[in-house]
């Protein structure tokens, strides 16, 4: 059977077999893994954790849609998370908020016609010390204000999305 | 970004914010890396190091300050069952960020804890269970991990002694409720993050329905410390009963200087925290509140600062300590915009079980917009408090109480800023 997930899911998979003691506790660390190869969780994706660990699809469903970092829908190849938590709010982050929502010219929760950037609000990082913060797909991007939010939006709008 | 600045007696703080200093050589050289855990495996016995780490006062780092040594205490000795530890480093408690700072620079002190900690309980295999978004301190614990079995301080005989440990870092996807231990438990096995009933309680019935110990990174990071020094001594850091060792403090907000720092416990008062190791105020502006203990602890105003930060001192002036994170609120700020904030929160992450917890804090949240927006009644105010106190107590898990407290603290302590925008004296900007 065809599976839309490549070989080195079921590698990276197969190393981590042994480290619990059933398979089911494999499902975040499979959903992490799908992840990787779309940027987000095509229903096909769905349904080869499902196989792969043996259950019912909606039983991997029901798992994804309860944390926020699995994707169930499409995002831009820069998903900006910007956390609008008590101490980065303190900070400013509503303004930079403000402003991102304006630059990229979508509403939070939104992806640009072209796909390059997806806008979230995010709730505590736990960057508080140096906050406001924000989340740039895996990295964490600190101590911001507009003027650096600005210049990183715009080198990504240059040099696009390092892989 | 934090500064250095150890203060005599200080454990972490000298080791962190240097990359170079995770290192495992680092480790062996500066920090006596592993000897602790090697004096334990082959010169004590589980019983005696529950016993020392039951002598230190550690409390649990985590938010809930249960001492640790109790809690290895409830494992049972006997069992058919494998025996658990879990780490609980899903640091999700609005305002904290002291256990990233340890996984960063001090992963290996974590590792020894862990190492120590399950011989302790009799646990061969034990979990790092990280929040999802810390990607690169997973990384960067795995790399220690493998440093840790390359030289044999993991796997099979750790360093000639007869014990055997393996440890896997398991990251989170997202949800403050898996910082609940029974949550992260159900999270650890590939279920959503829902708090379970207890009873059973972890040490009969926990990870994979196994016996089970889940600790802190902080905690689990100073059980070296504690090998080292003696329980004792350790305890007798501490300068207020019940509390040993230093605390690691998030401070953020509006103080000049945010950073993670630590202090001798119960040995700063909240004042003194933010004026010595803040810096100040931020913009030399007056101070107007003080949230101390993450976003879950009830506010405190700017005349209820000079208490002691430790547990007890904290309880007795209605808050509470939590996982040590101190938001610094200056007199600029919009109090019922900023426990709208709050209260957003609580509503998104409720797992949804329990109704009290589930309604109340959408109910809660859409009176806050209510009042922003200028459409409340002045009795708006009193149904939100009265939503809150049919919060608390009512649910599975903390989490509703943590709702709640916010609430019912913020109105009744400045209770004017919300009768102005009732009163239509203030809009929303």
């Amino acid at each position: 059977m065809s599976t839309p997930l490549s070989n080195k899911f079921y590698e990276e998979m197969k190393k981590l077999e042994s480290r619990y003691p059933n398979k089911k506790a494999l499902i975040l660390p499979a959903l992490h893994q799908a992840q990787k190869e779309y940027g987000w969780l095509p229903k096909e994706s769905l349904a080869a954790v499902a196989e792969y660990i043996g259950v019912h699809e909606a039983q991997i469903r029901e798992v994804a849609s309860f944390y926020t970092m699995y994707n169930l829908k499409p995002v831009g190849k820069m998903h900006l998370k910007i956390c609008t938590n008590v101490a980065c709010c303190l900070r400013g982050a509503d303004e930079l908020m403000g402003f991102a929502e304006k630059k990229l010219e979508i509403e939070c929760g939104e992806t640009t016609k072209d796909g390059l950037f997806t806008l979230s609000e995010e709730e505590c990082l736990g960057a508080c010390t140096a906050a406001p913060a924000m989340m740039a797909n895996d990295d964490y991007v600190e101590e911001l204000d507009i003027h650096k939010l600005n210049a990183y939006i715009e080198k990504i709008k240059e040099g696009g999305v390092r892989s | 970004m934090s500064e250095v600045k150890a203060s005599e007696g200080s454990l972490f703080i000298q080791h962190f914010f240097k990359d170079s200093n995770r290192a495992l050589s680092y480790y062996l050289e500066k920090m006596n890396g592993y000897q602790a855990a090697k004096r334990v495996l082959t010169e004590l016995t589980p019983d005696q190091v529950i016993d020392e780490v039951k002598k230190a006062n550690l409390r649990g780092r985590g938010g809930a300050g249960f001492p640790t040594g109790m809690k290895w205490s409830f494992i049972p000795k006997q069992s058919e069952k494998p025996k658990y530890l879990v780490c609980n480093a899903d640091e999700s408690e609005p305002g904290t960020c002291k256990d990233r700072q340890i996984m960063r620079y001090t992963p290996h002190l974590l590792i020894e804890g862990l190492v120590i900690g399950s011989y302790a309980i009799g646990c061969k295999h034990a979990y790092i269970y990280i929040r999802g978004e810390y990607v690169r301190e997973a990384k960067l614990l795995d790399e220690a991990i493998q440093e840790a079995y390359a030289k044999g301080y993991l796997g099979q005989g750790i360093m000639g002694s007869k014990f055997d440990l393996d440890i896997t870092v398991h990251r989170g996807a997202g949800a403050y409720i898996c910082g609940e231990e029974t949550g992260l438990l159900n999270s650890l096995e590939g279920k959503r993050g829902e708090p379970r009933v207890k009873p059973p309680f972890p040490a009969t019935s926990g990870a994979f329905s196994c016996p089970t110990a889940v600790n802190n990174v902080e905690s689990l990071a100073n059980i070296p410390f504690i090998m080292r020094m003696s329980g004792e001594s350790f305890a007798k850091m501490g300068k207020i009963d019940k509390s040993g060792g230093t605390r690691l403090i998030s401070l953020s907000g509006h103080v000049k200087k945010p950073g993670v720092y630590e202090v001798m416990a119960g040995g700063m008062t909240l004042r003194q925290i933010i004026q010595d190791l803040g810096g100040g105020m931020l913009g030399d502006k007056r101070l107007k509140a003080v949230i101390p203990g993450g976003s879950s602890a009830p506010i405190l105003t700017a005349d209820e600062i000079d208490v002691i930060y430790d547990v007890e001192p904290l309880q007795k002036i209605g808050t509470m300590m939590g996982s040590a994170a101190i938001m610094v609120i200056h007199e600029d700020t919009d109090l019922v915009k900023l426990l709208l904030r709050i209260t957003k929160f609580y509503a998104h992450e409720s797992c949804g079980q329990c109704t009290p917890c589930r309604e109340g804090c959408h109910w809660m949240e859409s009176l806050l917009h209510k009042m922003i927006k200028g459409e409340a009644k002045m009795q708006d105010l009193d149904l939100l408090v009265e939503v809150a106190q049919n919060i608390g107590g009512k649910t599975l898990c903390a989490l509703g109480d943590a709702a709640a407290g916010p609430v019912i603290s913020f109105v009744k302590k400045f209770r004017p800023e919300f009768e102005a925008y009732i009163k239509g004296q203030k809009k929303y900007a």
